[in-house]
């Protein structure tokens, strides 16, 4: 495309990014303040990970863009054809074919490998921003490693009733060190974070952080020890390819109560279809 | 056996209030205390009984001199010493019966007179259990033993006074007025306390009005006379 | 400092601005302690205690603080992860007002569990019991461990502040007037619990009061201040009894007497 560098991005500001994400990547979990640039797209629609995809991504990649698990919404359509008009990409929809995955609240059901790069969207970096609103005291609480405030809310969320609430966004450790926000992505897709052998980098652009997660990082949920964390789902099987062991969405048929639980990952759905389609040949 | 020895001891106060006007009130004075004796302390109203008392205690400050009391086998200046070991001492070795019951808010008879034993080990029902023995033995019934002495009359107040007083065990005793507000049979158990206390070895030093109850405990006599006031 | 204090503060000395707030100011706190420090308003009492606690800076002189393992630390010079760890662990602060230490939107067993779960406590029902067994030693209805704290009356907050302080057994705890405000009847009865938790836990104790009273049902030392500087120090029925100050003179003849 004439008159933009290549991924949109110049490439001293990809410097200043990659520089960003090496201190992330050196410091699993621990926010690292970055220099968010003015994308052609409003805050809270994805800038800062589309700011990490820019640096990350070279002309020999494939992108992969979903939302929400599908790859087929107005956003993920927008920002995979953003990156295939500013840097020539392929672009793909299978996970298994893609080298750098950007994702807005899912993690590909798929199991990721170690030459992918799982690029996530994130609101607000900071895991105890709804506890403690001063952001000079949730650095000092990071730098402490004072998170009994977390844990605490757990407590709360058990004694009013009887579980933790939290469905997504729900706080994890990195590494024994630092807490996280895994992204709004739902609490059934936290251990997937764990041991993932593909590097995850975490973007915010309105707040302007940055963050990752080694391939093979320890990464846990934040639990009790007599109430352990457990990754939930709908207990359904998916409607249209039956997969059991899938985030499920559930969508309205009718208006008379109808409904059906499909796999929210599009690609791992369709992929379960096709291979079963093939074997009933 | 001597046991407490104050030794050239005066007291005097500096009222800074009344324009720093000095009223001295013991000026060196001796006094020796032998292991099971009683000693009464004698003389007009305002010589400085309850002063000497006090001092001995270390209630006051001494002015000048010595309080040397027998405490854990060695002979230690009280009025030298720092508040900690002043503490062990009135725990172990000294205690005092004042005149007065100071009412601490909520707390059961029973609690004040067995505080000192449950202070130093003995378990709270044993020690709750010793306590209401002795406040039966100066007549205070089992229903009053879970009350709050605040309600209670004067000669009540100081009879969970002396209980406590007495619960102890220490080796030295100062009892100030221990009788003035009882009856005669109130007054005659407390005479049979101390004399059993003194048969144990106990010393004690005592202020009685009473001259028949004195008489009844007092191995001797120590007056204390009144010092003609300096200007 | 000698064997065995617990804190000591050395010829302390700090201004604000013109004011002079604490002059050379020397004090001791033995383990197992109860310290009274009394004076009237703008005696200083309040900022010694703030400083001695390392929440103020001193212009001049140190503090001392003798850990579990005997070691000395200066305590203004200490890390501020190290000081703030020793404030959730090894320390208290019981603050005057009650609502500045809780989290009002917490329950009253998450108030109470908090110290632990900061420590690295991870079983729900064994945080629940301690927090349960803390409400009960401070005369609250254990069943209110779900309600929060602004439907507590002033004394159950303070009795609460000071079960979420105790619960992490410190040894030393710093008390800013704690029955500031409280009526008389139920400043009884949390002097009462003050006195019997204290003995009990073996608690060294430096509480800042104006009411003499307090000093004398709690302390067994007390410290007397004026304009900054300490003008009596001894045994607590000592100084009351027989104060040798001008100061503490006035301040015990000042006294109502019930």
């Amino acid at each position: 495309m004439k008159g933009y560098n290549f991924g949109y991005l110049d490439e001293q500001t990809k410097r200043m990014i990659r520089r960003a994400i090496l201190k992330a990547v050196a410091i699993p979990g621990h926010q690292i303040p970055f220099g968010s640039r003015e994308m052609p797209l409003p805050y809270g629609w994805g800038t800062g990970g589309i700011q990490v995809t820019a640096s990350v991504l070279g002309p020999d990649d494939t992108l992969k863009v979903i939302d929400q698990g599908a790859d087929d919404t107005t956003n993920a359509v927008s920002i995979r054809r953003f990156f295939a008009r500013t840097a020539g990409v392929r672009t793909t929809t299978h996970t298994e074919e893609a080298s750098v995955i950007q994702t807005r609240h899912r993690i590909p059901e798929r199991k990721l490998r170690e030459d992918q790069i799982l690029v996530y969207q994130v609101p607000q970096p900071e895991p105890l921003s709804r506890l403690e609103p001063s952001r000079a005291e949730t650095k000092r609480l990071h730098a402490l490693a004072d998170y009994g405030l977390m844990q605490v809310k757990l407590y709360e969320d058990i004694a009013r009733l009887g579980q933790v609430s939290i469905s997504y966004d729900y706080p994890v450790m990195v590494n024994g060190r630092y807490l996280m926000s895994p992204s709004p992505i739902p609490a059934f897709d936290n251990p997937k974070m764990h041991g993932m052998p593909a590097l995850q980098l975490f973007g915010a652009g309105r707040e302007k952080r940055i963050y990752a997660i080694p391939p093979y990082t320890d990464v846990r949920s934040l639990d009790f020890d007599d109430h352990p964390f457990r990754a939930t789902r709908a207990p359904h099987a998916c409607g249209l390819c039956g997969a059991t062991d899938s985030y499920l969405d559930e969508v309205v048929t009718d208006d008379r109560g109808g409904r059906l639980f499909v796999c929210s990952d599009t690609d791992y759905c369709a992929s379960r279809r096709d291979t079963a389609q093939v074997a009933a040949q | 056996m001597i046991v407490l020895h104050a030794k050239n001891l005066s007291k005097g106060f500096t009222l800074h209030l009344q324009g720093g006007v000095h009223i001295p009130v013991l000026s060196e004075l001796d006094l020796q205390l032998r292991a099971g004796e009683c000693v009464a302390l004698s003389g007009p109203s305002g010589a400085g009984k309850t002063t000497l008392m006090r001092s001995l205690y270390g209630n006051y400050r001494a002015s000048g001199g010595r309080i040397l009391v027998r405490h854990r086998g060695e002979m230690l200046d009280l009025a030298a010493a720092d508040p900690r070991t002043i503490l062990a001492v009135r725990d172990e070795t000294l205690g005092y019966v004042s005149q007065f019951l100071r009412v601490v808010p909520r707390v059961a008879a029973v609690d004040v007179v067995s505080e000192v034993l449950v202070r130093r080990g003995t378990g709270v029902e044993e020690a709750r259990h010793r306590a209401a023995g002795l406040l039966q033995r100066l007549n205070i019934p089992q229903r009053l033993h879970g009350l709050p002495p605040a309600t209670f009359s004067g000669g009540e107040q100081q009879r969970v006074n002396l209980a406590r007083g007495f619960i102890g065990g220490h080796p030295i005793l100062l009892l100030d007025e221990p009788t003035a507000s009882l009856d005669a049979a109130n007054q005659t158990v407390v005479v049979e306390m101390v004399r059993e206390a003194k048969a144990r070895g106990t010393a004690i030093v005592a202020i009685c009005h009473d001259v028949e109850v004195r008489n009844a405990i007092a191995d001797r006599l120590f007056e204390v006379s009144p010092l003609q006031e300096a200007a | 400092m000698s064997q065995g204090t617990l804190l000591s503060a050395r010829r302390v000395s700090l201004a604000f601005g013109t004011i002079h707030a604490l002059r050379e100011v020397e004090l001791d706190l033995w383990p197992g302690e109860v310290l009274a420090i009394v004076g009237e308003s703008g005696s200083g009492k309040t900022t010694l205690l703030n400083l001695v606690s390392g929440r103020l800076r001193p212009d001049a002189g140190a503090v001392w603080y003798r850990d579990p393992d005997g070691a000395l630390h200066d305590v203004h010079a200490m890390p501020d992860p190290a000081l703030r760890r020793l404030h959730r662990s090894d320390w208290g602060f019981v603050d005057q007002n009650p609502r500045e230490n809780l989290r009002m939107g917490v329950t009253a067993g998450g108030n109470v569990g908090e110290r632990l779960m900061a420590q690295g406590a991870r079983h729900y029902g064994s945080i629940r019991e301690a927090a349960i067994d803390w409400l009960e030693q401070v005369e609250i209805d254990p069943d209110r461990i779900d309600d929060f704290p602004r439907t507590f009356s002033g004394g159950m907050l303070q009795r609460l502040q000071i079960a979420r302080t105790l619960v992490t057994h410190p040894r030393l705890v710093f008390m800013d007037e704690p029955t500031g405000g409280l009526d008389v009847s139920v400043q009884a009865r949390l002097l009462d619990l003050i006195r019997t938790l204290v003995a009990r836990l073996d608690i060294a104790v430096m509480l800042v009061t104006h009411d003499v009273a307090v000093a004398r049902l709690l302390a067994h030392r007390i410290v007397v201040m004026q304009g900054g500087r300490v003008v009596e120090t001894g045994l607590t029925d000592q100084v009351l009894d027989d104060p040798q100050h001008a100061y503490t003179q006035l301040l015990v003849s000042s006294v109502l007497h019930a």
